[in-house]
């Protein structure tokens, strides 16, 4: 079996991060929320005036910066897991009703996708925050709303060829009902392509709240949104450059995980296909 | 009109590729040699290596094939040891090849005229101009009415003996010595296939070039080839004038594949053909004495070893352990 | 080919009617319309002057009619915050952000052309691998993050690039890596996977035959060939960098779309922000209707039927 290194550390990658994430509590030497204006921006432990007291440092309102960190992984994994849910429902649930059934429904579900490309996600993500208030479960909303139509685009193709399959033949001459036919034999063929598809899309809206907070319609202070951590940061990036490479790694490491995991999927899900 | 000078020698080529599973021997120590003027046909069924054979000649092959011969000669030039620059210029410029399917051989991007003209631009140095009337004058040469307008057409607008007849323009663009067809008329509609196997021994006529022509159909040798070379599983079992290979042929699988060839007046309707039982041996790992053993009803103990490659007078060659001419109801 | 043009441009058109629908419909997510301009606090006076000013108190269907109507004959209406016409403000940043998202995706072509036809060429080898995971590292960078370093690098540490404004093109060498570098990855494989399928065709073993120099084969028979879903794919990628030109604007004070965009949501300049969301539509919808015909054109067996 070839060695499907992409799966492997990607995954490994991940699981890590999703570790920090749920045992953050026990995990972060303090509370991310708790200030200490005596300890301003300190510098992480492997600076001439950095400490292991905090060893990746504080920010501009002393609170330990390690902490913040970890919890902000907690964000960032909700955020993705929640729109990849929510869009995946919606974009899946198209993109099943068009290929299955074809016709009119087909035609409606691709406009659909069409129109909805031609929007500026960001612009519109941004208008309706400050619109209606920005906080975290609004952007998974706006986000989750928004980001459907790779999931319709990809199980539409997906079910149009299981739909081709025999096995769906002979279930439709065996009586069953659609709503059955479309639960028991198309989704467990179209889940592969459904689960490489929502970790692209997590990763997407990960970055998209990270973009999102980092202009100020996102997710709201004092919560350790990486993106907001380093929007905050930005006044103090000449001499506290560190402020932002930390979050702004950790999000890239987080995305790379996802996106080496994603492909690594790809690839164990569909065999013979090498990019 | 067949003369005496060799165009093209090639003497103990082996063409091995490296698979997962192995390396694959697909052409096994062959020598063939084909003069000015004459058609060297070889035939052999799928998989037998013909197609392998001809690329090695024009240097072709995938990244996975080595390539070894004793002798290698185009025109008495050693190509074993020519350079990619060299080969690159004799390529298309005095050795030339047509491949199997004309529906594909042809870019879609660009015109039948561009095509026709961009190597000879570059290999004669031509301008647009002499390359337009060059282009033109075979193309009328293969048949092609109103050549001229035809420059500007896409592939795509030309049915397939069309396009087939434009890519053996193609190949004669530049003057060749050398053309290698590699089964120009398989893919073609049979009324076809006998339009252009009567162009190719025309113009054979006409230009003097040396042809090797790759086939699975004995109907095709009979109709055009001088010399034929029988290939099976990697080797030649069988070489000589056409006429004789088809009067007396001595290897037994030559023979079981002419017995296959039903013959109007001999053959009785609804009796039997020819077959020959079993499958084309792997050609992978270590092979030993005759490939064709394992299918020959006359089979011996000697056939598990080397075997030699007997000649007679009239200059047919081939490799079995039985070297009487009059061997009678052999290979069913 | 005609006929062809004649349904995608029917297609566009309502794919744009819906859009200006959805856009116009932005307003009404707070709510009362006349409530978020007014601003909270105000009197009820000043909330039902406000209504009749805008006219909120209309069927919605006529409001938006108004508007459309309007917006075709040019009129594209009144900016709250700036108190000047939102065509005039437009047409002021339209240059600037055209300009970023062109340079963006000529950076993207730049890096991503080469490295996909050196990775199909070399396909498994090393090369490729390495190329690959270009693509991967580059594709985990969030944009503003790398804006920032490249800020750090060019304009802090280095001293050789400006950070902010957008008079000479200097301006645009950072704004234009940051922003383009996530569409190179996206390009470099679809130009690897193309080549490598059209580097298998017979009539690349043609061209060879025909012994053709390499770099013809490659660049005039083969990229020719694998670049026709790139030139569909530019297209649409411009649309997303038109799109997402706000974050990268704002961090560089680029005087663009994109800043604009980003100061009529925090003003609630609503008029403003429905006519740039309406025009990016637009603009992308052009494109993808221009790179349709423009693969067609590309493959001759459409274009001379």
């Amino acid at each position: 079996m070839k060695k499907n290194t992409a799966l492997y550390v990607g995954c490994s990658l991940l699981i890590f991060i999703v570790f920090c994430a749920i045992f953050a509590p026990w995990l972060s030497p303090y509370d991310p929320y708790v200030q200490d204006l005596t300890n301003r921006t300190v510098p992480p432990v492997w600076y001439e005036k950095g400490s292991w007291a905090h060893p990746l440092g504080t920010d501009q309102l002393g609170r330990d910066y390690l902490s913040r960190l970890i919890y902000g992984a907690r964000i960032s994994l909700l955020i993705g897991l929640s729109v990849a849910v929510i869009s995946g429902f919606i974009g899946t649930t198209m993109g099943m009703l068009a290929g299955y059934f074809g016709g009119r429904i087909d035609m409606f579900v691709s406009f659909m996708v069409t129109t909805r490309l031609s929007m500026p996600v960001i612009l519109v993500a941004l208008a309706t925050v400050a619109l209606v208030g920005g906080s975290l479960w609004v952007v998974i909303m706006v986000l989750g709303l928004l980001k459907w139509d790779r999931f319709a685009v990809v199980m539409r193709s997906a079910t149009q060829q299981v739909r081709a399959m025999e096995y769906v033949s002979a279930a439709q001459s065996a009586g069953a009902s659609t709503l059955r036919i479309m639960l028991t034999e198309v989704l467990p063929n179209v889940l592969p392509h459904l689960i490489v598809i929502a970790t692209l899309e997590a990763a997407s809206a990960i970055l998209l709240e990270a973009a999102l907070s980092f202009l100020g319609l996102g997710v709201q202070p004092p919560l350790p949104s990486w993106g907001l951590m380093i929007s905050e940061a930005k006044s103090y990036m000449f001499f506290s450059f560190w402020l932002i490479a930390i979050p702004g790694s950790a999000l890239a490491l987080l995305i790379f995980s996802i996106n080496l995991a994603g492909d690594g999927l790809h690839q164990l899900l569909t065999p013979g296909e090498r990019a | 009109m067949v003369t005496d000078e060799i165009v093209l020698d090639v003497q103990g080529l082996t063409v091995d590729i490296s698979t997962p599973r192995g390396t694959l021997h697909v052409v096994r120590d062959i020598s063939l040699q084909v003069k000015r003027g004459e058609t060297l046909c070889i035939v052999g069924e799928s998989g037998c290596g013909k197609s392998i054979t001809s690329l090695s000649m024009m240097g072709l092959l995938p990244k996975t094939a080595r390539r070894t011969s004793r002798v290698f000669e185009f025109l008495g030039e050693d190509l074993a040891r020519a350079s990619k620059q060299r080969i690159n210029d004799l390529r298309g410029n005095r050795m030339a090849m047509i491949f199997q399917e004309p529906m594909t051989a042809l870019n879609p991007a660009y015109t039948i005229g561009d095509q026709l003209t961009e190597h000879y631009r570059h290999h004669r140095k031509a301008s647009a101009q002499e390359a337009r009337l060059r282009a033109v004058e075979l193309l009328e040469k293969v048949g092609i009415a109103s050549a001229a307008e035809r420059l500007g057409q896409y592939p795509h607008q030309l049915s397939g003996g069309l396009r087939q007849r434009v890519m053996i323009a193609m190949a004669l663009m530049c003057g060749p010595e050398l053309l290698i067809a590699d089964e120009p008329s398989t893919a073609l509609d049979v009324t076809i296939q006998a339009q252009i196997l009567r162009l190719l021994a025309d113009l054979q006529d006409e230009l003097g070039i040396a042809m090797v022509l790759i086939t699975h159909d004995l109907g095709v040798v009979a109709r055009i080839a001088d010399r034929v070379a029988v290939m099976y599983a990697g080797q030649i079992v069988e070489e000589g004038a056409a006429a004789d290979i088809f009067a007396s042929p001595q290897h037994p699988y030559t023979r079981g594949l002419i017995s296959c060839i039903p013959i109007p007046g001999k053959t009785m309707p609804g009796g039997k053909l020819g077959t020959i039982p079993g499958v084309v041996p792997s050609l992978i790992g270590e092979m030993r004495g005759c490939s064709f053993k394992d299918r020959c009803s006359l089979a011996q103990e000697r056939c598990s070893d080397t075997i030699p490659m007997y000649k007679n007078i009239q200059g047919q060659q081939w490799r079995c352990v039985i070297n009487q001419s009059n061997q009678s109801g052999a290979g069913q | 080919m005609l006929a062809y043009i004649t349904k995608r441009l029917g297609l566009a058109v309502l794919v744009a009617l819906t859009v200006s629908i959805l856009a116009f419909m932005l307003l009404y997510l707070s709510g009362d319309p006349a409530l978020a301009i007014a601003g909270e606090g105000a009197r009820q006076v000043d909330i039902d002057m406000v209504r009749k000013t805008y006219g909120f108190d209309q069927p919605i269907i006529v409001q938006f009619g108004n508007w459309l109507f309007k917006i075709i004959q040019g009129d594209l209406g009144q900016s709250i915050y700036f108190k000047t016409e939102v065509g005039k403000l437009i047409f002021t940043k339209l240059e600037t952000t055209l300009l970023l998202a062109l340079y963006s995706l000529a950076f993207a072509l730049i890096i991503s052309v080469p490295l996909g036809v050196l990775a199909a060429i070399y396909k498994n080898s090393w090369i490729d691998r390495l190329c690959l995971a270009v693509a991967v590292v580059g594709q985990a960078m969030p944009n503003f993050f790398f804006a920032l370093i490249l800020i750090m690098l060019f304009s802090i540490t280095w001293r050789i690039l400006p950070v902010s404004g957008s008079d000479t093109w200097e301006h645009f060498v950072m704004p234009s890596i940051a922003l383009g570098y996530y569409a190179a990855p996206a390009f470099m494989r679809l130009i690897r996977a193309g080549m490598i399928e059209v580097l298998s065709a017979d009539y690349i073993r043609t061209a060879r035959a025909k012994g053709l120099p390499t770099r013809s084969v490659i660049f005039k028979h083969a990229l020719r060939n694998a670049i026709v879903p790139v030139v569909a794919l530019a297209a649409v990628q411009l649309g997303f960098l038109l799109g997402g030109s706000i974050v990268i604007e704002t961090i560089f004070a680029l005087d663009g779309l994109g800043y604009l965009a980003y100061q009529s949501i925090i003003q609630k300049d609503f008029p403003v922000t429905q006519v740039i969301v309406l025009l990016l539509s637009v603009i992308y919808i052009l494109l993808t209707l221009a790179s349709d015909i423009a693969n067609a054109w590309l493959d001759p067996r459409i274009r001379v039927a």
